[in-house]
Protein backbone atom coordinates (compact mmCIF):
# COMPACT_ATOMS: atom_id res chain seq x y z
CA UNK A 1 0.00 0.00 0.00
CA UNK A 2 0.80 3.86 -0.67
CA UNK A 3 2.73 4.92 2.70
CA UNK A 4 -0.22 6.33 4.65
CA UNK A 5 -0.16 10.15 5.63
CA UNK A 6 -0.63 9.98 9.79
CA UNK A 7 -1.84 13.03 11.36
CA UNK A 8 -1.92 13.60 15.07
CA UNK A 9 -4.22 15.53 17.00
CA UNK A 10 -2.51 17.13 20.08
CA UNK A 11 0.58 18.07 21.08
CA UNK A 12 1.50 17.38 24.58
CA UNK A 13 3.53 14.45 25.85
CA UNK A 14 2.23 11.45 23.70
CA UNK A 15 1.79 14.21 20.24
CA UNK A 16 5.41 14.96 20.56
CA UNK A 17 6.55 11.84 21.48
CA UNK A 18 4.39 9.86 18.75
CA UNK A 19 5.67 12.33 16.30
CA UNK A 20 8.98 11.75 17.18
CA UNK A 21 8.67 8.03 17.02
CA UNK A 22 7.09 8.69 13.66
CA UNK A 23 9.50 10.61 12.07
CA UNK A 24 12.18 8.55 12.88
CA UNK A 25 10.27 5.50 11.13
CA UNK A 26 9.85 7.78 8.07
CA UNK A 27 6.48 8.72 8.61
CA UNK A 28 4.64 11.40 6.70
CA UNK A 29 3.78 13.20 10.17
CA UNK A 30 1.24 16.07 9.94
CA UNK A 31 0.50 17.32 13.74
CA UNK A 32 -1.84 20.12 15.38
CA UNK A 33 -3.73 21.25 18.37
CA UNK A 34 -5.88 23.98 19.07
CA UNK A 35 -3.64 26.86 19.21
CA UNK A 36 -1.76 28.99 16.10
CA UNK A 37 0.11 27.18 13.76
CA UNK A 38 2.78 29.30 15.06
CA UNK A 39 2.96 29.14 18.20
CA UNK A 40 2.95 25.14 17.67
CA UNK A 41 5.59 25.28 15.20
CA UNK A 42 8.59 26.23 16.71
CA UNK A 43 8.37 23.55 19.59
CA UNK A 44 7.50 21.25 16.81
CA UNK A 45 10.84 21.81 15.13
CA UNK A 46 12.58 21.28 18.52
CA UNK A 47 10.66 18.26 19.64
CA UNK A 48 9.74 16.51 16.56
CA UNK A 49 11.83 18.08 13.88
CA UNK A 50 10.75 16.65 10.12
CA UNK A 51 7.18 16.24 11.47
CA UNK A 52 5.21 19.32 9.98
CA UNK A 53 3.07 21.73 11.69
CA UNK A 54 -0.60 23.09 10.34
CA UNK A 55 -4.10 23.47 12.00
CA UNK A 56 -5.44 20.91 13.32
CA UNK A 57 -8.38 21.41 10.54
CA UNK A 58 -4.99 20.90 7.86
CA UNK A 59 -4.23 17.62 10.51
CA UNK A 60 -7.46 15.79 9.25
CA UNK A 61 -7.83 17.13 5.58
CA UNK A 62 -4.52 15.93 5.05
CA UNK A 63 -4.54 12.78 6.56
CA UNK A 64 -5.45 9.39 5.80
CA UNK A 65 -4.83 7.73 9.69
CA UNK A 66 -5.72 10.68 12.59
CA UNK A 67 -4.28 10.04 15.41
CA UNK A 68 -5.84 11.15 18.96
CA UNK A 69 -3.69 12.42 21.27
CA UNK A 70 -5.81 15.21 23.06
CA UNK A 71 -7.68 14.42 26.29
CA UNK A 72 -10.53 11.80 26.18
CA UNK A 73 -12.63 14.97 27.49
CA UNK A 74 -12.18 17.00 24.50
CA UNK A 75 -13.04 14.45 22.43
CA UNK A 76 -16.78 15.78 22.11
CA UNK A 77 -15.00 18.95 20.46
CA UNK A 78 -13.94 17.57 17.70
CA UNK A 79 -16.07 18.00 14.30
CA UNK A 80 -17.60 14.31 13.25
CA UNK A 81 -18.42 15.68 9.53
CA UNK A 82 -14.36 16.65 9.33
CA UNK A 83 -13.58 13.40 10.75
CA UNK A 84 -15.96 11.77 8.74
CA UNK A 85 -14.49 8.54 6.51
CA UNK A 86 -11.07 8.72 7.67
CA UNK A 87 -9.49 6.22 10.23
CA UNK A 88 -8.93 7.09 13.79
CA UNK A 89 -6.34 5.96 15.80
CA UNK A 90 -7.95 6.54 19.70
CA UNK A 91 -5.15 6.90 21.56
CA UNK A 92 -7.37 8.66 24.59
CA UNK A 93 -7.47 7.27 27.95
CA UNK A 94 -10.01 8.58 30.43
CA UNK A 95 -7.59 9.85 33.20
CA UNK A 96 -8.45 12.14 36.04
CA UNK A 97 -5.72 14.62 35.90
CA UNK A 98 -6.90 15.92 32.83
CA UNK A 99 -10.70 14.74 32.45
CA UNK A 100 -12.24 15.24 35.93
CA UNK A 101 -12.21 13.32 39.36
CA UNK A 102 -15.19 11.72 38.42
CA UNK A 103 -15.15 9.51 34.98
CA UNK A 104 -18.84 10.77 33.27
CA UNK A 105 -17.55 9.61 29.96
CA UNK A 106 -17.04 5.84 29.80
CA UNK A 107 -17.79 2.91 32.17
CA UNK A 108 -17.22 -1.04 32.42
CA UNK A 109 -20.36 -1.44 30.02
CA UNK A 110 -19.15 1.28 27.56
CA UNK A 111 -15.08 1.63 26.89
CA UNK A 112 -13.56 5.07 26.04
CA UNK A 113 -13.32 4.47 22.68
CA UNK A 114 -16.90 3.00 21.81
CA UNK A 115 -17.85 6.64 22.88
CA UNK A 116 -15.25 8.28 20.76
CA UNK A 117 -16.80 5.86 18.07
CA UNK A 118 -20.48 7.07 19.01
CA UNK A 119 -19.34 10.38 18.86
CA UNK A 120 -17.73 10.10 15.42
CA UNK A 121 -19.74 8.00 14.03
CA UNK A 122 -19.30 7.94 10.25
CA UNK A 123 -15.57 7.58 11.21
CA UNK A 124 -13.58 4.36 11.26
CA UNK A 125 -12.58 4.16 15.08
CA UNK A 126 -9.64 2.15 16.32
CA UNK A 127 -8.18 1.67 20.02
CA UNK A 128 -4.54 1.79 19.73
CA UNK A 129 -1.65 3.46 21.31
CA UNK A 130 -3.36 3.40 24.75
CA UNK A 131 -1.62 0.55 26.84
CA UNK A 132 1.87 1.77 26.57
CA UNK A 133 3.02 4.97 28.71
CA UNK A 134 4.28 7.98 26.64
CA UNK A 135 8.21 7.28 27.74
CA UNK A 136 7.73 3.62 27.16
CA UNK A 137 6.75 4.38 23.83
CA UNK A 138 10.10 5.58 23.01
CA UNK A 139 12.13 3.33 25.51
CA UNK A 140 10.73 -0.20 24.50
CA UNK A 141 11.28 0.79 20.82
CA UNK A 142 14.71 1.78 20.88
CA UNK A 143 15.22 -1.06 23.32
CA UNK A 144 13.85 -3.99 21.69
CA UNK A 145 14.59 -3.55 18.06
CA UNK A 146 14.05 -7.47 17.42
CA UNK A 147 11.66 -8.76 20.15
CA UNK A 148 9.14 -5.95 19.11
CA UNK A 149 6.26 -4.93 21.95
CA UNK A 150 2.78 -5.80 22.01
CA UNK A 151 0.40 -2.65 20.51
CA UNK A 152 -2.73 -4.03 20.66
CA UNK A 153 -5.30 -2.51 19.30
CA UNK A 154 -9.34 -2.93 18.77
CA UNK A 155 -12.07 -2.12 15.80
CA UNK A 156 -15.27 -2.80 14.85
CA UNK A 157 -13.92 -2.34 11.04
CA UNK A 158 -12.70 -5.11 9.71
CA UNK A 159 -11.43 -3.36 6.13
CA UNK A 160 -9.30 -0.95 8.48
CA UNK A 161 -7.06 -4.07 10.07
CA UNK A 162 -4.60 -4.14 7.47
CA UNK A 163 -4.06 -0.03 7.65
CA UNK A 164 -3.87 -0.22 11.09
CA UNK A 165 -1.19 -2.97 11.71
CA UNK A 166 0.96 -1.68 8.85
CA UNK A 167 0.70 2.16 10.83
CA UNK A 168 1.38 -0.04 14.18
CA UNK A 169 4.31 -2.10 12.81
CA UNK A 170 5.66 1.34 10.72
CA UNK A 171 5.78 3.04 14.53
CA UNK A 172 7.93 -0.22 15.63
CA UNK A 173 5.50 -2.43 17.13
CA UNK A 174 4.12 -5.92 17.15
CA UNK A 175 0.12 -5.35 16.44
CA UNK A 176 -1.87 -7.26 18.42
CA UNK A 177 -5.67 -7.75 17.29
CA UNK A 178 -8.13 -8.06 20.18
CA UNK A 179 -10.87 -7.84 17.98
CA UNK A 180 -14.13 -5.38 18.08
CA UNK A 181 -13.82 -2.01 19.41
CA UNK A 182 -15.68 -3.24 22.82
CA UNK A 183 -12.75 -5.60 23.51
CA UNK A 184 -10.78 -2.67 23.88
CA UNK A 185 -11.83 -1.94 27.63
CA UNK A 186 -8.99 -4.34 28.77
CA UNK A 187 -6.38 -1.87 27.76
CA UNK A 188 -8.25 0.51 29.75
CA UNK A 189 -6.24 2.35 33.19
CA UNK A 190 -6.71 -0.43 36.12
CA UNK A 191 -6.14 -3.68 33.84
CA UNK A 192 -3.20 -5.64 33.68
CA UNK A 193 -2.65 -4.93 30.63
CA UNK A 194 -2.26 -1.39 31.08
CA UNK A 195 1.28 -0.12 31.07
CA UNK A 196 2.23 -3.40 29.48
CA UNK A 197 5.25 -3.25 27.14
CA UNK A 198 6.13 -6.90 26.82
CA UNK A 199 5.78 -9.53 23.21
CA UNK A 200 3.04 -10.33 21.66
CA UNK A 201 2.99 -13.91 23.10
CA UNK A 202 3.53 -12.17 27.15
CA UNK A 203 0.59 -10.25 26.24
CA UNK A 204 -1.45 -13.22 25.27
CA UNK A 205 -0.44 -15.33 28.59
CA UNK A 206 -2.16 -11.86 30.50
CA UNK A 207 -5.13 -11.59 28.37
CA UNK A 208 -5.80 -14.71 29.20
CA UNK A 209 -5.70 -14.60 32.70
CA UNK A 210 -7.08 -11.20 32.74
CA UNK A 211 -10.57 -11.93 34.25
CA UNK A 212 -8.85 -13.47 37.42
CA UNK A 213 -7.54 -10.45 38.38
CA UNK A 214 -9.53 -7.13 40.07
CA UNK A 215 -9.99 -5.53 37.23
CA UNK A 216 -11.26 -8.78 35.21
CA UNK A 217 -13.49 -8.80 38.15
CA UNK A 218 -14.44 -5.15 37.69
CA UNK A 219 -15.79 -5.85 34.08
CA UNK A 220 -17.48 -9.59 34.93
CA UNK A 221 -19.68 -7.48 38.05
CA UNK A 222 -20.61 -5.08 35.53
CA UNK A 223 -21.38 -6.62 32.36
CA UNK A 224 -23.06 -9.45 34.18
CA UNK A 225 -19.64 -11.55 32.30
CA UNK A 226 -16.81 -11.57 30.27
CA UNK A 227 -17.28 -9.14 27.18
CA UNK A 228 -18.57 -11.24 24.39
CA UNK B 1 25.14 31.55 28.95
CA UNK B 2 27.39 33.13 31.81
CA UNK B 3 29.45 30.49 33.64
CA UNK B 4 27.88 28.03 36.14
CA UNK B 5 28.99 26.15 39.07
CA UNK B 6 27.25 22.76 39.05
CA UNK B 7 25.48 21.72 41.99
CA UNK B 8 25.11 18.19 43.55
CA UNK B 9 21.93 17.89 45.66
CA UNK B 10 20.23 14.66 47.36
CA UNK B 11 16.13 14.30 47.22
CA UNK B 12 14.34 12.40 49.40
CA UNK B 13 10.54 11.67 49.84
CA UNK B 14 11.02 10.46 53.18
CA UNK B 15 10.62 7.07 52.74
CA UNK B 16 9.84 4.86 55.96
CA UNK B 17 12.93 3.41 56.56
CA UNK B 18 14.31 0.33 57.71
CA UNK B 19 17.03 0.00 60.92
CA UNK B 20 19.82 -2.01 60.39
CA UNK B 21 18.31 -5.06 62.26
CA UNK B 22 15.64 -4.62 59.33
CA UNK B 23 12.57 -3.85 61.12
CA UNK B 24 10.73 -0.47 59.74
CA UNK B 25 10.91 2.81 61.55
CA UNK B 26 8.06 4.85 62.18
CA UNK B 27 7.29 8.04 60.33
CA UNK B 28 8.94 10.17 63.15
CA UNK B 29 11.97 8.19 63.21
CA UNK B 30 12.09 8.29 59.60
CA UNK B 31 11.64 12.18 59.55
CA UNK B 32 14.61 12.55 62.30
CA UNK B 33 17.00 9.76 60.22
CA UNK B 34 16.59 12.58 57.27
CA UNK B 35 17.74 15.65 59.17
CA UNK B 36 20.24 13.28 60.59
CA UNK B 37 21.34 12.78 56.67
CA UNK B 38 20.96 16.07 55.70
CA UNK B 39 23.91 17.07 58.51
CA UNK B 40 26.16 14.29 57.17
CA UNK B 41 25.70 15.85 53.89
CA UNK B 42 26.45 19.19 54.41
CA UNK B 43 29.47 17.93 56.89
CA UNK B 44 30.31 16.55 53.47
CA UNK B 45 30.01 19.50 51.79
CA UNK B 46 26.94 18.24 48.99
CA UNK B 47 25.17 21.69 47.73
CA UNK B 48 21.87 20.60 48.79
CA UNK B 49 18.80 18.22 50.27
CA UNK B 50 15.57 18.72 48.63
CA UNK B 51 12.46 17.44 50.42
CA UNK B 52 9.60 15.94 48.22
CA UNK B 53 5.87 16.60 49.55
CA UNK B 54 3.70 13.40 49.66
CA UNK B 55 0.15 12.24 51.66
CA UNK B 56 0.37 8.78 51.67
CA UNK B 57 1.40 5.95 53.86
CA UNK B 58 5.37 5.23 52.02
CA UNK B 59 6.54 9.00 52.84
CA UNK B 60 7.00 10.47 56.05
CA UNK B 61 7.30 13.90 54.28
CA UNK B 62 3.98 15.90 53.78
CA UNK B 63 5.15 19.11 55.49
CA UNK B 64 8.72 19.79 53.91
CA UNK B 65 9.47 23.25 55.09
CA UNK B 66 9.01 22.50 58.95
CA UNK B 67 11.48 19.55 58.31
CA UNK B 68 13.55 21.77 56.32
CA UNK B 69 13.51 24.33 59.10
CA UNK B 70 14.74 21.75 61.80
CA UNK B 71 17.46 21.09 59.00
CA UNK B 72 18.54 24.98 58.98
CA UNK B 73 19.21 24.82 62.86
CA UNK B 74 21.35 21.48 62.58
CA UNK B 75 23.03 22.69 59.45
CA UNK B 76 25.76 25.44 58.40
CA UNK B 77 25.95 25.39 54.51
CA UNK B 78 23.93 23.24 52.62
CA UNK B 79 21.01 24.38 50.48
CA UNK B 80 17.69 23.64 51.65
CA UNK B 81 15.12 22.74 49.02
CA UNK B 82 11.61 21.35 48.40
CA UNK B 83 11.20 18.32 44.95
CA UNK B 84 8.49 19.24 44.53
CA UNK B 85 6.52 21.70 46.28
CA UNK B 86 2.70 21.19 44.57
CA UNK B 87 1.76 24.40 44.23
CA UNK B 88 -1.91 23.58 42.51
CA UNK B 89 -2.81 22.62 45.66
CA UNK B 90 -1.47 24.88 47.95
CA UNK B 91 -2.02 28.61 48.76
CA UNK B 92 0.62 30.56 47.08
CA UNK B 93 0.44 33.46 49.86
CA UNK B 94 1.18 30.61 52.76
CA UNK B 95 4.05 28.80 50.63
CA UNK B 96 5.40 32.33 50.10
CA UNK B 97 5.11 33.06 53.84
CA UNK B 98 6.63 29.37 54.72
CA UNK B 99 9.65 29.89 52.10
CA UNK B 100 10.37 33.70 53.51
CA UNK B 101 10.11 32.82 57.24
CA UNK B 102 12.38 29.49 56.10
CA UNK B 103 14.51 31.83 54.29
CA UNK B 104 14.97 34.09 57.41
CA UNK B 105 16.09 31.05 60.01
CA UNK B 106 18.31 29.10 57.63
CA UNK B 107 20.43 32.68 55.97
CA UNK B 108 18.51 32.53 52.61
CA UNK B 109 19.87 28.77 52.46
CA UNK B 110 16.25 27.79 51.03
CA UNK B 111 15.08 26.94 47.63
CA UNK B 112 11.87 26.14 46.32
CA UNK B 113 10.41 23.55 43.64
CA UNK B 114 7.20 24.06 42.08
CA UNK B 115 5.38 21.00 40.43
CA UNK B 116 1.64 20.10 39.47
CA UNK B 117 2.07 17.12 41.11
CA UNK B 118 3.02 13.90 39.76
CA UNK B 119 1.36 12.67 43.01
CA UNK B 120 -2.31 13.87 42.94
CA UNK B 121 -3.41 12.63 46.99
CA UNK B 122 -2.94 16.63 47.72
CA UNK B 123 -6.12 17.35 45.62
CA UNK B 124 -8.92 15.53 47.55
CA UNK B 125 -7.15 16.09 50.84
CA UNK B 126 -6.81 19.66 50.29
CA UNK B 127 -10.66 20.12 48.27
CA UNK B 128 -9.25 21.03 44.63
CA UNK B 129 -11.33 19.29 42.16
CA UNK B 130 -8.69 17.63 39.54
CA UNK B 131 -10.36 18.74 36.81
CA UNK B 132 -8.74 22.03 37.35
CA UNK B 133 -5.25 20.47 37.32
CA UNK B 134 -4.12 22.54 34.78
CA UNK B 135 -5.88 25.68 35.52
CA UNK B 136 -4.72 25.40 39.00
CA UNK B 137 -1.05 25.48 38.72
CA UNK B 138 -0.93 28.34 35.64
CA UNK B 139 -2.84 30.52 37.78
CA UNK B 140 -0.94 29.72 40.94
CA UNK B 141 2.70 29.87 39.67
CA UNK B 142 2.01 33.16 38.18
CA UNK B 143 0.41 34.33 41.55
CA UNK B 144 3.94 33.07 42.99
CA UNK B 145 5.61 35.12 40.36
CA UNK B 146 4.43 37.93 41.76
CA UNK B 147 4.52 37.28 45.11
CA UNK B 148 8.31 36.94 44.70
CA UNK B 149 8.35 40.61 43.19
CA UNK B 150 7.88 41.82 47.02
CA UNK B 151 5.90 44.47 46.14
CA UNK B 152 2.48 45.52 47.62
CA UNK B 153 0.14 42.93 45.66
CA UNK B 154 -3.09 43.45 43.43
CA UNK B 155 -4.22 39.79 42.63
CA UNK B 156 -7.82 38.20 40.93
CA UNK B 157 -7.75 34.55 40.17
CA UNK B 158 -10.37 32.23 39.19
CA UNK B 159 -8.91 29.47 42.20
CA UNK B 160 -6.90 32.18 43.97
CA UNK B 161 -8.13 34.93 46.60
CA UNK B 162 -8.56 38.71 45.70
CA UNK B 163 -5.37 40.75 47.62
CA UNK B 164 -5.50 45.03 47.00
CA UNK B 165 -2.18 46.74 47.63
CA UNK B 166 -1.42 43.47 50.01
CA UNK B 167 2.01 43.27 51.82
CA UNK B 168 2.82 39.21 52.68
CA UNK B 169 4.91 38.70 55.44
CA UNK B 170 8.03 38.46 56.91
CA UNK B 171 8.90 40.39 53.78
CA UNK B 172 12.50 39.64 52.33
CA UNK B 173 15.49 41.79 52.63
CA UNK B 174 15.86 44.30 50.17
CA UNK B 175 17.28 42.46 46.99
CA UNK B 176 16.61 38.89 48.26
CA UNK B 177 14.58 36.28 46.81
CA UNK B 178 13.36 32.91 47.01
CA UNK B 179 15.65 30.65 44.63
CA UNK B 180 12.57 29.09 42.38
CA UNK B 181 12.78 26.31 39.95
CA UNK B 182 10.15 24.44 38.47
CA UNK B 183 10.27 20.30 38.41
CA UNK B 184 8.96 18.96 35.16
CA UNK B 185 7.98 15.19 34.11
CA UNK B 186 8.15 15.36 30.06
CA UNK B 187 5.31 17.80 29.62
CA UNK B 188 6.35 20.02 26.93
CA UNK B 189 4.27 22.77 27.89
CA UNK B 190 5.56 22.45 31.40
CA UNK B 191 8.86 23.57 30.36
CA UNK B 192 7.83 25.77 28.08
CA UNK B 193 5.74 27.65 31.64
CA UNK B 194 8.63 27.56 33.60
CA UNK B 195 10.52 29.53 30.77
CA UNK B 196 7.82 32.49 30.66
CA UNK B 197 8.09 32.66 34.39
CA UNK B 198 11.77 32.60 34.20
CA UNK B 199 12.31 29.48 35.95
CA UNK B 200 15.08 27.34 35.81
CA UNK B 201 13.60 23.40 35.37
CA UNK B 202 15.16 20.14 36.99
CA UNK B 203 13.60 17.09 34.85
CA UNK B 204 12.97 14.00 36.60
CA UNK B 205 14.73 11.48 34.44
CA UNK B 206 13.32 8.56 36.19
CA UNK B 207 13.09 5.33 33.20
CA UNK B 208 14.39 5.03 29.91
CA UNK B 209 17.82 6.44 28.60
CA UNK B 210 18.59 9.96 29.64
CA UNK B 211 19.76 10.78 26.08
CA UNK B 212 15.89 10.37 25.45
CA UNK B 213 15.81 13.66 27.08
CA UNK B 214 17.56 16.11 24.71
CA UNK B 215 14.89 17.51 22.78
CA UNK B 216 13.22 18.89 26.65
CA UNK B 217 16.31 20.46 27.05
CA UNK B 218 16.39 22.17 23.21
CA UNK B 219 12.71 22.85 23.72
CA UNK B 220 13.92 25.06 27.36
CA UNK B 221 16.60 27.16 25.36
CA UNK B 222 14.60 27.24 22.14
CA UNK B 223 11.95 28.43 24.27
CA UNK B 224 14.35 31.33 25.98
CA UNK B 225 15.06 32.73 22.45
CA UNK B 226 11.02 32.32 21.55
CA UNK B 227 9.82 34.70 24.79
CA UNK B 228 13.46 36.50 25.23
CA UNK B 229 13.75 35.24 28.70
CA UNK B 230 16.69 34.19 30.65
CA UNK B 231 18.07 30.85 29.08
CA UNK B 232 19.31 29.11 32.27
CA UNK B 233 20.87 26.16 32.93
CA UNK B 234 18.90 22.56 33.68
CA UNK B 235 19.14 19.62 36.09
CA UNK B 236 17.92 16.01 36.53
CA UNK B 237 16.78 14.38 39.39
CA UNK B 238 17.61 10.45 39.36
CA UNK B 239 17.35 7.24 41.63
CA UNK B 240 20.64 5.92 43.03
CA UNK B 241 22.15 3.74 45.42
CA UNK B 242 25.68 4.06 45.51
CA UNK B 243 27.62 1.25 47.65
CA UNK B 244 31.00 -0.07 47.50
CA UNK B 245 30.04 -3.64 46.06
CA UNK B 246 28.24 -3.14 43.05
CA UNK B 247 26.10 -6.40 42.94
CA UNK B 248 25.29 -5.19 46.32
CA UNK B 249 24.05 -2.00 45.23
CA UNK B 250 21.99 -3.70 42.37
CA UNK B 251 20.23 -5.98 44.96
CA UNK B 252 19.41 -3.03 47.27
CA UNK B 253 18.07 -1.74 44.31
CA UNK B 254 16.07 -5.04 43.07
CA UNK B 255 14.93 -4.67 46.39
CA UNK B 256 13.70 -1.45 47.46
CA UNK B 257 13.21 0.63 44.24
CA UNK B 258 11.10 -2.11 42.35
CA UNK B 259 9.19 -2.40 45.27
CA UNK B 260 8.56 1.19 45.48
CA UNK B 261 7.91 1.98 42.31
CA UNK B 262 5.41 -1.45 41.98
CA UNK B 263 3.33 0.04 44.93
CA UNK B 264 3.13 3.39 42.98
CA UNK B 265 2.53 1.19 40.20
CA UNK B 266 -0.73 0.11 41.25
CA UNK B 267 -1.96 3.38 42.27
CA UNK B 268 -0.93 4.48 38.30
CA UNK B 269 -2.01 1.44 36.13
CA UNK B 270 2.14 0.59 35.53
CA UNK B 271 2.80 -2.46 35.47
CA UNK B 272 5.19 -4.17 37.83
CA UNK B 273 9.02 -3.98 36.77
CA UNK B 274 10.75 -6.67 35.43
CA UNK B 275 14.31 -7.58 36.01
CA UNK B 276 14.82 -6.80 32.79
CA UNK B 277 13.71 -3.68 32.73
CA UNK B 278 15.37 -2.79 36.21
CA UNK B 279 18.99 -4.15 34.31
CA UNK B 280 18.71 -2.16 31.70
CA UNK B 281 17.71 1.12 33.85
CA UNK B 282 20.77 0.72 35.81
CA UNK B 283 23.08 -0.36 32.53
CA UNK B 284 21.90 2.18 30.04
CA UNK B 285 19.01 3.97 31.89
CA UNK B 286 18.31 6.34 34.47
CA UNK B 287 19.49 4.63 37.59
CA UNK B 288 22.63 5.44 39.06
CA UNK B 289 23.33 2.53 41.06
CA UNK B 290 26.75 0.70 41.51
CA UNK B 291 29.94 1.64 42.65
CA UNK B 292 31.06 5.07 43.23
CA UNK B 293 33.32 4.81 40.16
CA UNK B 294 30.09 3.40 37.97
CA UNK B 295 28.04 6.43 38.91
CA UNK B 296 29.92 9.22 38.58
CA UNK B 297 30.80 8.11 34.94
CA UNK B 298 27.42 7.84 34.08
CA UNK B 299 25.78 10.91 35.82
CA UNK B 300 29.13 13.29 34.26
CA UNK B 301 28.21 11.15 30.99
CA UNK B 302 24.49 12.13 31.06
CA UNK B 303 25.21 15.77 32.63
CA UNK B 304 27.64 16.15 29.78
CA UNK B 305 25.05 15.14 27.04
CA UNK B 306 22.25 16.71 28.61
CA UNK B 307 24.23 20.51 29.32
CA UNK B 308 22.94 19.78 32.89
CA UNK B 309 23.92 22.16 35.74
CA UNK B 310 22.36 20.19 38.50
CA UNK B 311 22.13 16.54 39.40
CA UNK B 312 19.86 15.77 42.11
CA UNK B 313 20.09 11.80 43.53
CA UNK B 314 17.18 10.71 44.95
CA UNK B 315 18.72 8.23 47.68
CA UNK B 316 16.98 6.18 50.05
CA UNK B 317 13.99 4.93 47.52
CA UNK B 318 11.41 2.98 49.62
CA UNK B 319 13.53 2.75 52.88
CA UNK B 320 16.44 0.64 52.65
CA UNK B 321 18.30 0.38 56.05
CA UNK B 322 19.93 3.06 57.50
CA UNK B 323 23.55 2.51 56.85
CA UNK B 324 23.07 1.61 53.38
CA UNK B 325 21.50 4.94 52.83
CA UNK B 326 24.17 6.85 54.49
CA UNK B 327 26.46 4.74 53.03
CA UNK B 328 24.73 5.97 49.65
CA UNK B 329 25.00 9.55 51.40
CA UNK B 330 28.90 9.29 52.16
CA UNK B 331 30.01 7.58 48.48
CA UNK B 332 28.15 10.45 46.68
CA UNK B 333 29.65 13.37 49.14
CA UNK B 334 33.53 11.93 49.30
CA UNK B 335 33.66 10.34 45.91
CA UNK B 336 31.27 10.72 43.36
CA UNK B 337 30.69 14.33 43.48
CA UNK B 338 34.40 15.36 43.05
CA UNK B 339 35.00 12.85 40.61
CA UNK B 340 31.90 14.22 38.34
CA UNK B 341 33.46 17.32 38.45
CA UNK B 342 36.89 15.80 37.43
CA UNK B 343 35.07 14.06 34.75
CA UNK B 344 33.24 17.15 33.89
CA UNK B 345 36.43 19.29 33.69
CA UNK B 346 37.07 21.99 37.03
CA UNK B 347 33.25 22.38 38.23
CA UNK B 348 32.02 25.03 36.67
CA UNK B 349 30.88 24.81 32.45
CA UNK B 350 29.88 27.51 30.27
Amino acid sequence: MTEPVIGILGAGKLGTTLARLGVQAGLTINIGNRHDVADLKWIIDTMAPGAHTMSAADVIASADVVILAIPLSHVADLDPAALAGKLVLDATNYWKEVDGTVNRISSFTQSSSEVVQAHLAASQVAKAFNHMGYHDLEIEVDRHPTARRAMAYATDHDASRPVIEHVLQAFGFAPFDLGPLRFGLVLEPGSPLFGEAITPAEFQAKLDTLYASPFGQKIIAARGGKID
Amino acid sequence: MAKQAYTFGLDTFGDIAFRDDGTQMGAGESLRQVVKEAQLADALGIDLIALGEHHRSEFAISSPEIVLGAMAQATSNIRLGTAVTVLSSDDPVRVFERFSTLHALSNGREEIMLGRGSFTESFPLYGFDMENYDGLFEEKIAMWAELLKGKPMNWEGKFTQKLTETTVYPQLPAGETIATTVGVGGSPESIIRAVYYGFPVVIAIIGGEPTRFRPYVDLYHQAAKQFDKPDLPLGMHAHGIILDDAAEATEVGWQYIKAEMDRIGIDRGWAPMSRDRFEFEIDKGSYYVGTPEQVAQKIAKNMKALDMSRFDLVYGTGGQLEHQRLATIRNYGERVIPRVKELLGGGAHD
